[in-house]
């Protein structure tokens, strides 16, 4: 099962790697959004740093949902879903396998790009820090609902705005915990408690979404 | 996958079975006898929980006359949580016993539910102007009813873009049930979100003691609308069993009795 997971993630970033200009559209959508804010609110530094993470969760959510959409398009394009949902192998391992490729191309370059955010944002070295880590616990929640909702939407007409209005309202605990926790670092109160909820949402999008998408799957393609 | 020959081909049998009223053949006559019994209760229930609201119980000595609003708003609210959680119920019956009864049962219930929460947010809008001083606070309860309205627009219109109806069944209920996980975890975030940006929310608690006839009023109204959405939903259930069975001898037989005059099924 490991070796099949593991084989399904070298695929999927293998593909990844011969088509780079995919990867990067959702990076650019999430330094394009954020920077628009400044724009929209104006430039007071105080601003600015009031409602970084807040901006910032919320163009990693819109990115996630832009991008995921196309999640399993290709596969089913070309057949390879077909051969996925025949294979004696089971179908939740193959979509976590998709979803984690999935995620380390466009979740985590998101987290690794925060920090040049924060500075647009007037964050300092620790309130950077603490927006990194929660995207980088929070993410992978939104990859994996965001699975679920390309799976149900997968060969819809009007696919995206569709997957917005499934998934959206599902993204609001992950929202919630997210950007929260930096107003509870300046109120004193300490960080853990939203990276904690952050990683019990994680492990329970874990244990339900792979088999909700691989249901969803079967559905699509019955 | 293939279809269960559970409720496709078992003849009504004469013992009693937990899946009898499973079949839209042996439901569609049952639905229709309860319909106006329903009707009927849902309608007596709001005159009389009207006039207990409206007539009989106090003013309230704080808020004046404009709490009334609460004997639409409150079982309103209750509906819009209630329904969603029988519409997951029934998906999840759907997926289990593959029975095509309780997706329609599931799809029929949604438009009532997205009304319901529509109310509570519409009723609670109105009632907020006079108490609070404005139509809209981020409070914890409004926050999650708004989401729930959202869910249910998502259910609906997961469905409505899928044309093959035994797929829309199934899509639909998957999403159905992960919203009913959602729920919970969306409330108790919300509300601790809420907590922390205390400053700007107004409390919703009531005050501790209510008088009886206000309460018995709400009660009188949340029945009526439990009899209201049953109503409904047997309605609705009953145009889509119709429509989706188009095709089969029991449809076709009804079409031919209504024909010769005996419209009522």
């Amino acid at each position: 099962m490991l070796s099949l997971f593991v084989s399904v993630v070298r695929r999927d970033l293998l593909l990844a790697w011969r088509r780079r200009s995919d990867v990067l559209t959702a990076l650019g959508f999430f330094l394009l959004v954020t920077s628009l804010f400044p724009l929209g609110v104006g430039p007071e530094p105080e601003q600015l740093s009031h409602i970084a993470a807040g901006v910032m969760w919320v163009a990693a959510l819109l990115a996630t949902l832009l991008s995921v959409s196309r999640l399993f398009e290709s596969d089913e394009a070309d057949g390879t879903l077909e051969q996925m949902l025949l294979s004696v192998e089971p179908l939740p391992v193959i979509v976590l396998g998709k979803v984690c490729a999935y995620w380390l191309l466009t979740g985590l370059p998101l987290v690794v790009i925060a920090p040049l955010i924060g500075l647009q944002f007037n964050l300092s070295a620790d309130e950077t820090l603490i927006v990194c880590a929660t995207l980088l616990v929070g993410t992978p929640s939104l990859s994996l609902l965001g699975a679920v909702g390309a799976s149900l939407t997968l060969g819809l007409r009007g696919g995206g705005a569709l997957i917005a209005l499934l998934v959206l309202p599902l993204y609001v605990p992950v929202l919630i915990f997210g950007a929260g926790a930096l107003d509870a670092w300046r109120a004193g109160l300490g960080i853990q408690s939203h990276l904690a909820l952050l990683s019990a949402v994680l492990l329970v999008a874990l244990a339900v979404c792979p088999l909700a998408s691989a249901t969803a799957l079967r559905i699509a393609q019955d | 996958m293939s279809d269960s020959p559970l409720t496709a081909t078992r003849a009504p049998s004469s013992g009693f079975s937990l899946f009898h009223y499973a079949s839209p053949q042996t439901f569609f006559p049952l639905a229709g006898k309860l319909l106006w019994p329903t009707w009927i209760i849902a309608i007596v229930l709001t005159i009389a929980g009207l006039y207990t609201g409206f007539f009989i119980a106090p003013t309230d000595a704080t808020q004046g006359d404009s709490y009334r609003i609460i004997f639409i708003h409150v079982p309103a609210a209750w509906m819009s949580m209630v329904v969603y959680l029988v519409m997951a119920f029934w998906c999840a019956v759907g997926l289990i016993f593959n029975t095509r009864l309780s997706f329609m049962m599931s799809s029929a219930l949604a438009p009532t539910g997205a009304l319901w929460a529509f109310i509570a947010l519409w009723t609670g809008a109105l009632w907020g102007k006079p108490t609070w001083g404005t139509y809209w606070v981020w409070d914890a309860r409004l926050t999650s009813e708004l989401i729930l309205f959202f869910l249910y627009c998502g259910y609906m219109a997961l469905q409505a873009a899928i044309d093959d109806p035994r797929r829309a069944d199934r899509a639909g209920a998957l999403i159905a049930i992960v919203g009913a996980i959602n729920v919970p975890i969306i409330y108790f975030s919300v509300k601790w979100w809420n907590t922390l940006h205390q400053g700007a929310s107004v409390s919703l608690t009531q005050s501790p003691s209510m008088a009886s006839t206000m309460l018995t009023g709400m009660l009188l109204m949340a029945l009526a609308a439990w009899a209201y959405t049953i109503g409904v939903a047997l309605v609705r259930v009953r145009a889509i069993m119709i429509e989706r069975e188009r095709h089969t001898d029991w449809v076709r037989q009804l079409g031919n009795a209504a024909q010769a005059g005996d419209i009522k099924a």
